[in-house]
């Protein structure tokens, strides 16, 4: 589902893509032919729309998965999997620069191979897509539709001149980047954060448009790679709706590697002069114009209602997409959305979570919530970011009392025996007692840190339990159970250690 | 000139009284007498800086309790600073010093008008105008001139558009332009803004509404920090600006009430959480510990990236640096050890002392720089006393007069707990209990034994 913006990049680049193309979409697929109603059709072969369709198959559902591109969704194409793989390679350049601070030589020739790095996210994007491949899919008994699909009618669909009677279906179309409305822009050309994977060549000097998280990874990786990177936010801070203490972190991480960091600034129009891209960037009223090579668009996303016929079928939908209850029903009710399409949080584990919500709910009258889900996210910058739950302010907004513990992560061992001591755990509880709201990490590892809060937020579990929980020494995670510790800490009254102090002598007696 | 007398013969009393009265001498010598304004820094061209004439006005009258100055000396100036602003050009066009009562944040030294392009700042009026209440509390005289003081004074709050100043949003801009409009800057997290939030809410005339305290305060976060359980601001000068003329030890708002804590313990602890940060030293910068810390808002060595020890830093120019979350290049901003002296004395004055013994090169005749980087010594173009501001920097003097004049005497917390603005703004703001509890005291006229 890839859409062509530029022509400085062309899909497929090498053999890894044709492999992948072969297996995601092979090119003389023959479409099953329909035999009566099914349980579920499911349309878009993302990482919704494959979690629905394998769990209902293994169920004994019968169903039908309708793709029109590559299956695999944005997330192994275009989003997650080529964008994590390429800041892999982007922390290897910035470990070797910085060997000596682990007790190592930069070595002499020091120089990013981009086209190396590049054909590595391919190489991995193949192989990945591997598992989810056609022929995988229909042998595990899913009847796999190649074609654009468009609802015929309440309770029907139709693809590529077939008629898909169903009883439930599912949409999980995705979504595709957004383009900024800038002046120029289209004109002078440019990358979104899925074209920009088609680069064969790193840009000399790169503008990044939008301080989300798409841009700044994608600044921090560009920059890593050897790209004079200059990153436009419009908002006063990077990851508008985080913590202001972990943007914080980013934005000096950022500043550090030498990314050129304009916030409040507004990218007002584009122009294509002498093979250089000229655009004007405004701050307080006042407008410099800058000079770059490529310019990538990083400004969130945006769902794909168009052309399935979701008005014939009575299903609601507006700019932010399709409308759902809590239990993921549109306003037909035969029919359910997951994912990108419906969703605000658009992440490819929210995709899957909502997909088996949807299962459960429409095809054994489930009644789960997407309200109970509790999703943690992670920005995959260096240090990555990672949430789960409540933010204070929303706590607080809620008249919720809040308060947190935190636990820098230059006071954690392995952190400091890693050189990756940048960061903090904050874990929010609900004050006056260790109920977790819910938590922050900013570290190397976040991602794989945040996890066992969601896990104790998700059993029950309070933040004094976390702290009997045994971390291997030396771990990073320990900085998890650190923060159990330092609410512990707090428990300690004076009454309490008066009591302990009596006992204590009494047993010398 | 750097400070050669070594500071262990002095005792405590002696040496404070010394960092104050240099940094007093700031605004005798930065001050334009025709039209009242205080320069920005000491350095050559620098533009007048409204929140330093804030500062100003409050420090002239510890200047006159300290025989400092003359009482007459001081209602001139202040007469020159308050007939200024009062005749000073408003509107949204250009040539003007100010809009809808609040001003530009630079004016030129000799006409008053906009400079640099610069906003019209909210936090910075505030600042402005709790020093314009100093001296119209403190001047209460029944000469013609002192009364002039207090009726300027009054008009000059009290023409303040506090509500223009929140925008569409409940929360107060913190900026103005005339070419975009309101600055694109939110508030989140605890700062400085208390004063300017207590200010806007009391006025008479045109008052923020009333939820705007609320809105902000809903953005605090409480947090558990090195064992320290506190208000987090990152800066120190964010727990030190507000406290210069409020009082806050046992006065509560709905948050403190919450947290079974106040504003003042905040500041306290802040501050100690500012030194166990420098003893925890993560990036390794020289000279912190113990008695070397203070992170804020000040001077830093210029923009630019170094590999210091094999650890890459990047380094800043003017910037506000916290603690424990950053950003931190290693620079110490030095008068915040007389800015904290009222929550924290005894770590204050140890460090203070240290200062003085350990880095005399940096203090001009006990007048303390912006800032300071050891780590920088003898580094890329810097010499062997590393980074160091040069000159002042009239924030700086005038919170290190005020703060070290509260800790003596509690004159400024003593003034401003009377004034029925403050008060009122107070209230508004829910605060309650301790000294709000007590009828204002009558106004302080003069000679007062300060010692």
């Amino acid at each position: 589902m890839s859409r062509e913006r530029t022509k400085a990049a062309a899909f497929p680049v090498d053999r890894n893509d044709v492999d992948l193309m072969r297996a995601a979409h092979p090119p003389h697929w023959m479409n099953p032919t329909p035999d009566g109603r099914y349980n579920l059709v499911v349309i878009g072969a993302g990482p919704a729309g494959l979690t629905a369709a394998r769990d209902a198959a293994s169920l004994g559902a019968k169903v039908a998965l309708v793709e029109r591109g590559l299956i695999g969704g944005a997330c192994v194409n275009v989003g997650g999997v080529p964008s994590k793989s390429i800041i892999r390679t982007a922390r290897l350049y910035a470990d070797m620069r910085d060997a000596e601070n682990f007790g190592g030589d930069v070595p002499e020739r020091l120089h990013a191979d981009f086209e190396r790095a590049m054909m590595r996210m391919r190489q991995i994007r193949q192989r990945l897509s591997r598992a989810d491949s056609a022929v995988a899919i229909a042998s595990e008994g899913i009847d796999l539709y190649f074609g654009e699909a468009r609802f015929g009618g309440a309770d029907t669909v139709e693809v590529a001149g077939r008629t898909l009677h169903f009883r439930k279906a599912l949409v999980a179309t995705g979504a595709h980047p957004s383009a900024p409305a800038i002046p120029g822009l289209a004109e002078a050309g440019y990358l979104d954060n899925e074209s920009m994977f088609d680069l064969t060549q790193c840009p000399e000097r790169l503008l990044v448009i939008g301080g989300g998280p798409l841009g700044c990874e994608t600044a921090q990786a560009f920059c890593l790679l050897g790209a004079k990177v200059i990153l436009a936010q419009n908002e006063p801070m990077f990851l508008p709706g985080e913590e202001r203490d972990a943007a914080q972190i980013l934005s000096d991480a950022l500043a550090r590697e030498g990314v050129e960091v304009r916030l409040n600034t507004e990218v007002v129009a584009v122009r294509r002069e002498g093979g250089k891209k000229l655009a004007d960037l405004t701050r307080e009223g006042d407008t410099t114009t800058i000079s770059v090579d490529e310019i990538i668009t990083g400004v969130g996303r945006s769902p794909n209602v168009g052309g399935l016929g979701l008005e014939e079928a009575g299903v609601a939908y507006d700019a932010d997409g399709i409308k759902v209850d809590d239990h993921l029903r549109t306003t037909n009710t035969h029919i359910y959305a997951a994912g990108d399409v419906c969703l605000e949080y658009k992440f490819t584990h929210t995709a899957e979570a909502t997909a088996r919500i949807v299962v459960r709910n429409a095809l054994f009258r489930g009644h789960e919530r997407l309200s109970e889900l509790v999703v943690p996210w992670c920005t995959y910058t260096d240090p990555e970011i990672a949430h789960v739950g409540l933010y204070p302010i929303e706590a607080r907004r809620d008249g919720i009392p809040v308060k947190t513990y935190t636990v820098l992560m230059h006071d954690v061992a392995r952190a400091v025996m890693d050189g990756e001591e940048e960061g903090f755990v904050k874990i929010h509880v609900r004050e006056g007692s260790d109920r977790i709201l819910g938590a922050t990490v900013v570290a190397s590892h976040a991602g794989e840190m945040i996890n066992a809060v969601t896990l104790a937020i998700r059993s029950g579990m309070g933040l004094h339990a976390l702290a009997d929980v045994i971390h291997p020494f030396p771990t990073q995670a320990q900085g998890i159970k650190m923060a159990g510790d330092a609410y512990r800490r707090t428990r300690l009254t004076s009454l309490r250690r008066r009591l302990a102090a009596r006992w204590l002598a009494w047993s010398r007696r | 000139m750097p400070k050669t007398e070594p500071d262990d013969a002095l005792s405590d009393e002696e040496l404070l009284d010394r960092y104050q009265r240099a940094a007093f001498g700031y605004f005798l010598e930065t001050v334009n007498p025709d039209n009242g304004l205080v320069a920005d820094t000491s350095r050559p061209n620098s533009p007048a800086s409204i929140a330093v004439v804030g500062f100003a006005l409050s420090c002239y009258p510890i200047g006159v309790e300290r025989g400092w100055m003359t009482r007459e000396a001081a209602v001139e100036l202040t007469l020159a600073a308050l007939r200024f602003f009062s005749a000073s050009p408003q509107g949204g066009g250009d040539d003007v010093t100010g809009h809808k009562g609040f001003y530009y944040h630079f004016l030129d030294m000799r006409t008053g008008l906009r400079v640099w392009r610069c906003e019209v700042s909210m936090v910075d009026t505030a600042l402005l105008m709790a020093g314009v209440l100093v001296a119209g509390a403190y001047f209460s005289g029944a000469g013609e001139k002192e009364a002039e003081i207090r009726d300027l004074a009054e008009a000059l709050y009290r023409r303040i558009d506090w509500r223009w100043a929140q925008g569409s949003s409940p929360t107060l801009r913190q900026g103005w332009k005339p070419k975009s409009g309101f600055l694109h800057y939110g508030w989140e997290g605890y700062n400085e803004a208390t004063i300017l939030y207590v200010l806007s809410m009391a006025s008479p005339d045109s008052p923020t509404s009333d939820d705007s305290y609320e809105a902000w305060t809903a953005t605090y976060q409480w947090e558990n920090i090195y064992g320290h359980d506190v208000l987090y601001g990152g800066p120190l000068f964010m727990h030190q600006f507000s406290h210069a003329w409020i009082d806050f030890a046992g006065i509560r708002d709905a948050f403190m009430r919450e947290k079974n804590s106040d504003y003042f313990e905040n500041s306290r602890r802040s501050t100690y959480l500012h030194r166990d940060y420098a003893r925890h030293n993560p990036y390794g910068f020289d000279g912190y510990g113990e008695n070397l810390w203070g992170l804020s808002a000040g001077d830093g060595p210029g923009g630019f990236r170094a590999s210091v020890e094999r650890r890459r830093h990047r380094f800043s120019g003017y910037a506000a640096r916290g603690a424990p979350f950053g950003p931190d290049d290693g620079t110490i901003a030095p008068w915040s050890y007389p800015a904290s002296l009222p929550f924290a004395p005894d770590i204050c004055l140890a460090a203070l002392r240290h200062l003085g013994d350990r880095y005399p090169q940096v203090i001009d005749n006990y007048r303390l720089p912006s800032g300071f980087n050891p780590t920088l010594a003898n580094r890329r173009k810097f010499g062997r006393d590393g980074w160091v501001s040069e000159g002042q920097y009239g924030l700086d003097q005038g919170i290190v007069v005020m703060m070290i004049e509260n800790h003596r005497s509690g004159l400024i917390w003593e003034l401003m707990r009377s004034n029925q603005h403050i008060r009122r703004g107070l209230g508004r703001a829910g605060f309650t209990g301790g000294w709000l509890t007590q009828p204002a005291g009558p106004v302080v006229s003069g000679d007062r034994d300060v010692a």
